[in-house]
């Protein structure tokens, strides 16, 4: 069983406090800007869209790092080591989906990491836009598809 | 199944790796030609800064790795390659036979013709060596000149000032980082060091450079001369190919590969700075010296031989570069291709740049001054060609809304 976050953008309400939650629980402070996850706010189409690094097998982040600061744990979440980045910035142009960033304050990056098994942003949502579960049950999060087809390499014997 | 690696950087080191995954049983040698255990070169600046020791730079930080996967690591330097008998020639005479061999030599600072540049005193930027020299040369209030702004100077630039050097930087290119961004940004970022007390001097080239009394003199093609306690040459680099000129294996700029990153040679790949792959944005195959390209070139290179065969379907040039805080990057064809559009949002005052690049409705190259969150977006929307439509609208309006778009467009939301 592989516990992933699985995002369900039609139930969000736009709230933001799994930003609010996930800044908190990370930075020790309510700054959106610091949160590993992040809500797009289609306003006119009245969409919101929550947004964070969905683990993908690629893992593009962590092969760019050259000092291999970024590592997969047995649950398949890639984490961040800050005693061995160097705050070089390669994963956070080597991600596709934009979801490793650049913490100035630290001079290191951030990304989700599942807060270890018992993410803040899943116990601060409302609505069930958000969940942790079992991936297989949940099916394909469509994030993950196109991480596919962003591979240089038809992953044969991966 | 003996597989050989020539070359211990990111590119012989993930390759190593990944054929152990593919294959429990297989015979892997890695070959360095530098005494160190294997490392990244990009690690330097920060070995200069001082925020990591040299063992802060190594590719893989528990000692033990390559033992407990099976890799057997040899420090020597290759000589020759006889291919038909797939035999490599060892510099210290001995021979070394492959099933399989991969070359990962990386690629050398280019040394121009200025005389001078043998004297003590002036150093290239490339190796642990060369950090170790820097390091000792290179303290606090001494006179530092560094020849060359380009995208790997600008890193060393960026090492250099933290170690609270004088610095001058000698471009002979009308401006910073003239092959990674275009004009606006190179003055922006020009501007910003200035302000920051470092004296760039671009459309400006090193003459010759003379020994002086515990220190060299600098001689510009203005007229000017600098003395300077340490000079740092990042003129460019080329692949080390030289010792291939017998082997039979053909070479360009750097070695020809194919598709599947396969040489001419039976049984002999090539990744990483040495190799000329596929560039994307081109579909021309040209070197890529950069750290993803070498990372991704390695694993593909390893499956190919592990006989998973998998394409290269192409690299994305691109780079992130931190300027004494100021943060730059760009993607793919940031010059922009034939008969595509472009859009650029500016912000002088604030040091801040966007400019986008299209192909039709897709994005083909990004550059950006200032910004980063969700950068990678840029590589993913370049490399996937995902089709925007009205999107494509709202962004030549409102390049800043990059982000938005892509998650929009990938989760259907058509309006802005
Ligand atoms: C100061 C600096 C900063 C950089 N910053 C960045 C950055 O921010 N982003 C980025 O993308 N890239 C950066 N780069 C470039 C990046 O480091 C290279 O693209 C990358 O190291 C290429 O990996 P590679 O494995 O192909 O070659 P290398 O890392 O060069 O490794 C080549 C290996 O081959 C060995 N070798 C060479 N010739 C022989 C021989 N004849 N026999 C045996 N062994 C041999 C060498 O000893 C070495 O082990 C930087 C480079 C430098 C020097
Ligand atoms: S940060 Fe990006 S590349 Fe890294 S695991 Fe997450 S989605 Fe994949
Ligand atoms: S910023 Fe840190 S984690 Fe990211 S590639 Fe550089 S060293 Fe690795």
């Amino acid at each position: 069983m592989q516990m992933a976050l699985v995002i369900d953008a039609g139930k969000c309400t736009g709230c933001k406090q799994c930003e609010l939650a996930c800044s908190y629980v990370k930075e020790g402070e309510f700054n959106p800007a610091k949160s590993r996850i992040r809500v797009f706010d289609f306003h006119q189409d009245a969409r919101f869209v929550p947004y964070t690094c969905t683990q993908c097998d690629e893992a593009w982040c962590q092969q760019a790092c050259p000092v291999n600061a970024i590592t997969t744990n047995e649950r398949g979440v890639k984490e961040v080591h800050d005693s061995l980045c160097v705050g070089c910035k390669v994963c956070t142009i080597a991600c596709p989906f934009g979801t490793v960033n650049y913490n100035a304050s630290t001079g290191k990056v951030i990304k989700c990491d599942e807060c270890g098994g018992d993410p803040a942003c899943v116990k601060a949502c409302p609505t069930e836009a958000i969940v942790f579960m079992d991936v297989e049950q949940a099916g394909f999060d469509k994030m993950r598809q196109w991480a596919a087809k962003t591979d240089n390499a038809a992953s044969a014997g991966q | 199944m003996h597989h050989v690696i020539l070359g211990a950087g990111p590119a012989g080191v993930i390759a190593a790796d990944t054929l152990r995954k593919q294959d429990a049983e297989a015979q892997i040698t890695l070959i360095s030609g530098e005494p160190e255990p294997p490392y990244s070169r990009m690690a330097i600046p920060y070995l200069l800064s001082g925020q990591i020791d040299e063992e802060g730079t190594y590719l893989r930080q528990d000692q033990g790795h390559y033992r407990n996967q099976g890799i057997d690591v040899v420090h020597a330097r290759a000589g020759g390659v006889d291919s038909e008998n797939k035999n490599l020639a060892l510099e210290d005479g001995t021979e070394l036979s492959y099933d399989r061999l991969l070359i990962a030599t990386g690629a050398s600072p280019i040394r121009p013709s200025v005389e001078g540049l043998n004297l003590p005193g002036v150093h290239s930027c490339w190796t642990l060596a060369d950090a170790r020299e820097i390091l000792d040369r290179a303290l606090k209030g001494d006179d530092v000149v560094l020849m060359g702004a380009g995208f790997i100077g600008s890193i060393i630039l960026e090492a250099l000032v933290s170690r609270g050097v004088n610095l001058t930087v000698v471009e002979m290119g009308d401006r910073m980082v003239p092959r990674m961004m275009d004009e606006t940004a190179g003055a922006m970022l020009q501007r910003w060091c200035e302000s920051k007390g470092v004296n760039v001097l671009t459309g400006t080239q090193i003459r010759e450079i003379d020994r002086g009394k515990n220190r060299v003199d600098v001689e510009l093609s203005s007229g000017k001369s600098i003395p300077a306690k340490l000079v740092v040459v990042a003129a460019g680099v080329a692949p080390n190919i030289s010792f291939l000129e017998a082997s039979g294996i053909k070479t360009g700029q750097g070695v020809t590969v194919n598709g599947f990153l396969r040489t001419s040679a039976k049984d002999v790949y090539a990744a990483g700075d040495v190799a000329q792959g596929k560039d994307m944005s081109t579909g021309a195959f040209s070197v890529l010296a950069i750290q993803p390209v070498a990372a991704d070139h390695g694993r593909i290179a390893a499956l190919n031989m592990a006989g998973y065969q998998t394409p290269h379907e192409g690299s994305l040039n691109m780079n992130v570069l931190d300027t004494i805080g100021l943060v730059s990057s760009s993607f793919g064809a940031w010059e922009g291709v034939k008969g595509g559009d472009n859009t650029r949002m500016s912000d002088e005052h604030a040091y801040r740049y966007l400019r986008l690049e299209f192909d039709g409705d897709r994005l083909a190259g990004a550059q950006a001054v200032g910004l980063t969150d969700h950068i990678g977006i840029a590589r993913g929307l370049i490399q996937t060609g995902l089709r925007l439509g009205r999107w494509k609208d709202i962004l030549m309006k409102s390049p800043e809304r990059l982000a938005e778009a892509y998650v929009a467009t990938a989760q259907g939301i058509s309006t802005p």
